[in-house]
């Protein structure tokens, strides 16, 4: 008999429903700590090598083992990766969430539970799937403590069959996975098998979703942002890290360290690179700026907190004009709190960290790609312009799994910027540290080691001249600070520019940054499709902006600003920013909860005020 | 009847002393902070230091201003306060060519720049970084730093409650590979100390108790000029013999003990007090807090090894800079990237 628990009344009694195809969340509700990853990966890129956009979401707590943990998979034939609102199929394993995880649940939607969670009877409207890891897992798996690890790879069985996915690329998938590890491997795949027998034998299907072979991933590849920025490190020619760990940062540095013992070791066994995990992030803005000044191509990475503590570096990095990249992967909050969820949250205080005059360059990637890409972006822009580069990037961006075009190749030149050598000083006889010699208000420098007697200068903060002699002239102070104004306004033009998406007889805009970015796209598909709302789309990729922005607004009636905060970040600078009769035209739709933002919420929010 | 002036002495790599000079000193007539700089100059001068070698680094307060007053061949960072460590750092592994020459004082390295300091100490990254140690905070005026002594009283008659971080302690506990205390008014001893620490590979520390003239001179103080010559204590008479210099003395081992620094110099240390085995972490150790107790300053070389690796050893860092690495060896090629992205399928 088939031990499927259909609620016997309502709308989930409807097993004949239009099928679903290639267009569902899954959501996998597990403990931390309990192995759950490898299962949601294989799942991941079993769907993926079955040529159906996906992407993955792993919604963790701050803790090693023994809290709730989500991971999300969305499947969509159409393209659209940013996180779903609603949930079609739940996996439910932990005891402790399993109830309100089930109860959150849209009726129609579909649960697969841990047979002794007995979670039938709390809906009606869903259909449910009992299965009975703990019976399956023991005769596959002997040993009695690596059953709670094995325990997982049931579900991808049991909703390989549910969902029709193709076994051989789960087979795939999970050998990649398990790599050189063989035993294991084989030891997972005897899971994964019990679970498929199992539903073949013990299930009736009655959900509507399924997954059927396309082909829309043909040659591209699966990486998250942290890694992608790690290996756009790399190709930059980054040669000194300095670091402190904090979530989600830290798996930046970790990749970057791995590629560059990878590939950047010399045939005598020498590293062509430095690591150090700093003391404190204020140590590791210091080693940066030590490394910088001395010529290195030099980085470091990190969050809201450690930005805040690099603020007071950052502010000398600007004053004295020292090149650094910095990377803020942005996520909630100070201290505990939510350190492990996603936020567009620090844009505001990034763009004039430290005290006094400030500004500083940052660059919002929205994709690996661009993570990968800005990296060279952030260093040349760091030595042209010889200031610190911020590359805001974001928890959801870092540590989740996106699909991507592969990388291209790096064809921009490494531009060290304006530095001048021995034999130049032989030329010149002389330079001024801070003098605008060529019109563009970036002074040329000089590296400590520099083999001429003219080469040194003085860095100090921001009372100095022309010269890098020691002032406290109003003069100097004035015009030095008036020639960092204009260095700063030359970004816009050179700093990547606008990304535009146009729909026909649009007068409204959008303006969006980031990881919002992918719930935008989808957004702006339901806002023609359900509310007849044409819109023009503009993504920020780099503050200063580019002049292209006020052009934007200027040719919309309204232009709405989505980010994902409180407090409408990009929208305040973006006032700061524009002329005033521009400013009148925009509208905030700033939203934070600690989750991805998705489109449903925006498409509602933007068609509630359109509405108006 | 016109006369030719006599070329001016010059030093092993051709240069005069007034090339290792810097700007005029802004600081107070008579600040031991001067002393120390005339002393760097010497001995740079006398090593025959290449000045465009030296990278001088330093964070804020009266001694981090000094860099400015020697040395202005040299590049110079002034950078924030308490973190020249980090600064020196960075700097060290971009240009492994350089000598890092960092001077911080008290106020910067004991209390704000305590966590850079320990850490720096615990690395062995080559480098000379000098305390000049008054006491006292100058450029706020007087106020009490942390190494200060226990009973210690300012101008105003406030009395330190405290008891003082011993920053020679700190950095033999924690790595540093050469370890010395010496007096701004101690001309001889801070000279042979400064050269044998330009010859020393790995981390450097001298501190070196530099009076405040305006704030902490007075009767009461324990880091005045009077309490200093009243109470320094040196463990040696130290003479440092250059590698380029071809001298050799007869010592007696016995009651002098040579040391071969890494590039070949010799320092010599004729010993005061017969015990003192400077190469021994738990002697410096258990002798500095003696000398605490009994209100002495010992002065002289601390503790050193010559042996032990320093950062860029651990890093295994390539000999070229990192600096001016060519985008052909930073930079992997194509096919390094159609790897990674394979992997990535």
């Amino acid at each position: 008999m088939a031990t499927t628990d259909v609620g016997l009344h309502g709308s989930a009694q409807r097993p004949a429903a239009a099928p679903v195809v290639n267009n569902m969340s899954i959501q996998v509700a597990t403990v931390n700590g309990s192995g759950s990853q490898s299962s949601n990966t294989v799942l991941l890129k079993t769907i993926f090598h079955m040529g159906v956009p996906v992407s993955g979401k792993n919604l963790f707590p701050s803790n090693i083992a023994g809290l709730p943990t989500w991971y999300t998979i969305r499947a969509n034939k159409d393209g659209y990766v940013a996180r779903k609102k609603e949930i079609d199929f739940l996996v439910a394993m932990n005891p402790e969430t399993s109830r309100d995880d089930v109860m959150s649940l849209a009726p129609g939607a579909a649960v697969l539970y841990d047979e002794p969670l007995k979670l039938s009877s709390l809906r009606d409207d869903l259909i449910f799937y009992s299965v009975p890891f703990d019976k399956l897992v023991a005769p596959v798996c002997p040993e009695a403590k690596l059953r709670k690890l094995v325990k997982n790879m049931i579900y991808v069985g049991v909703l390989a069959k549910l969902l029709d996915l193709d076994m051989t690329e789960v087979d795939n998938a999970l050998r990649k996975q398990f790599a050189k590890k063989v035993k294991a491997a084989n030891l997972n795949l005897a899971a994964v098998q019990a679970g498929f027998d199992y539903a073949g034998a013990s299930l009736t299907k009655h959900d509507p979703f399924r997954i059927e072979r396309l082909n829309k991933n043909q040659g591209k590849i699966i990486i998250d942002g942290n890694a992608a920025s790690a290996l756009g490190c790399v190709f930059a020619g980054c040669t000194v890290l300095s670091w402190y760990p904090i979530t989600p940062s830290s798996s930046l540095a970790e990749n970057l360290i791995e590629y560059l013992k990878r590939f950047r070791v010399g045939p005598d066994g020498k590293a062509t690179f430095a690591v150090v995990q700093a003391e404190d992030e204020l140590a590791a803005i210091g080693m940066v700026l030590g490394a910088s000044w001395a010529g290195a191509r030099a980085m470091t990475t990190t969050s809201g907190p450690g930005i805040s503590l690099m603020s007071e570096f950052a502010g000398l990095a600007y004053y004295a004009e020292i090149p650094a990249v910095v990377w803020d992967i942005q996520r909630v909050g100070p201290s505990t709190g939510l350190p492990t969820r996603t936020s567009q949250g620090d844009i505001l205080s990034t763009a004039v960290l430290s005290h006094g005059d400030t500004r500083h360059i940052m660059l919002f990637p929205a994709s690996p790609h661009d993570c990968f890409e800005m990296a060279m972006d952030a260093f040349n822009l760091a030595e042209k312009f010889q200031t610190p580069v911020f590359v805001m990037s974001d928890l959801d961006l870092g540590m989740n799994n996106w699909m991507s075009d592969p990388f291209p190749y790096p064809d921009k030149p490494i531009d060290r910027g304006k530095v001048l050598s021995k034999e130049d000083l032989s030329k010149l006889g002389g330079f001024g540290r801070y003098k605008d010699v060529d019109g563009d208000a970036i002074g040329y420098r000089t590296l400590p080691g520099t083999q001429h007697p003219a080469a040194a200068y003085f860095t100090r903060g921001s009372g100095h001249n022309a010269y890098g002699n020691y002032s406290e002239r109003p003069e100097d102070y004035e015009g030095n600070m008036e020639r960092l104004r204009r260095k700063f306004e030359n970004v816009r033009s050179i700093a990547p520019g606008p990304v535009v998406e146009k729909m026909p007889n649009a007068e409204i805009g959008l303006i969006a940054f980031g990881t919002t970015h992918w719930a935008l796209t989808e957004s702006r598909d339901q806002l023609r499709d359900e509310y007849k709302v044409a819109t023009d789309y503009l993504r920020i990729r780099a503050f200063p902006f580019s002049q292209e922005i006020s052009g934007f607004v200027r040719s919309h009636k309204r232009v709405y600003v989505v980010e994902q905060n409180r407090d409408a970040q990009m929208f305040s600078l973006l006032r700061m920013d524009l002329d005033n009769d521009l400013v009148a035209k925009l509208r905030s739709i700033a939203r934070l909860d600690g989750l991805p933002i998705d489109a449903r919420s925006v498409t509602e929010e933007i068609a509630a005020m359109e509405e108006k | 009847m016109a006369t030719t002036p006599a070329a001016p002495k010059t030093n092993r790599i051709g240069l005069s002393v007034i090339e290792y000079r810097g700007g005029k000193s802004t600081l107070c007539a008579g600040c031991g902070h001067n002393a120390i700089s005339e002393r760097i100059i010497d001995a740079l001068y006398e090593m025959g230091v290449q000045p465009e070698r030296v990278a001088k680094l330093s964070g804020i307060g009266c001694s981090s201003k000094s860099p400015a007053y020697f040395l202005s061949r040299a590049h110079s960072f002034n950078s924030v306060h308490g973190r020249m460590p980090s600064v020196a750092t960075g700097t060290v592994l971009a240009n492994r060519g350089l000598m890092a020459l960092g001077v911080s004082g008290d106020g910067d390295t004991a209390s704000i720049g305590i966590g850079q300091f320990i850490h720096l100490m615990r690395r062995n990254l080559p480098i000379v970084y000098i305390i000049e140690d008054n006491g006292v905070y100058g450029l706020t005026k007087g106020q009490f730093s942390a190494t200060a002594d226990l009973g210690s009283k300012l101008k105003t008659g406030v009395i330190n409650e405290l008891p003082p971080i011993d920053t020679c302690e700190l950095a033999i506990s924690l790595g540093a590979t050469f370890v010395g205390r010496s007096f701004s008014g101690d001309k001889r001893q801070l000279h042979a100390m400064l050269k044998a620490a330009i010859a020393h590979r790995g981390t450097v520390l001298l501190d070196v108790v530099s009076p405040c003239v305006t704030f902490n001179d007075h009767e009461g103080s324990t880091k005045s000029y009077k309490y200093m010559k009243d109470h320094e204590e040196p463990l040696q008479d130290i003479n440092f013999i250059p590698v380029f210099e071809d001298i050799s003395v007869e010592y007696d081992p016995g009651t002098t003990l040579e040391v071969s620094m890494h590039d070949g110099s010799r320092l010599r240390l004729r010993k005061l007090e017969e015990d003192y085995d400077p190469t021994k972490k738990i002697h410096a150790i258990t002798r500095l807090t003696e000398a605490r107790e009994k209100g002495e300053i010992l002065t002289g070389v601390l503790y050193l090894n010559t042996q032990a690796p320093t950062f860029l050893d651990m890093l295994n860092i390539t000999d070229e800079p990192l600096a001016t690495l060519p985008a052909s060896v930073v930079r992997p090629g194509r096919e390094v990237l159609e790897q990674v992205m394979e992997e990535m399928r």
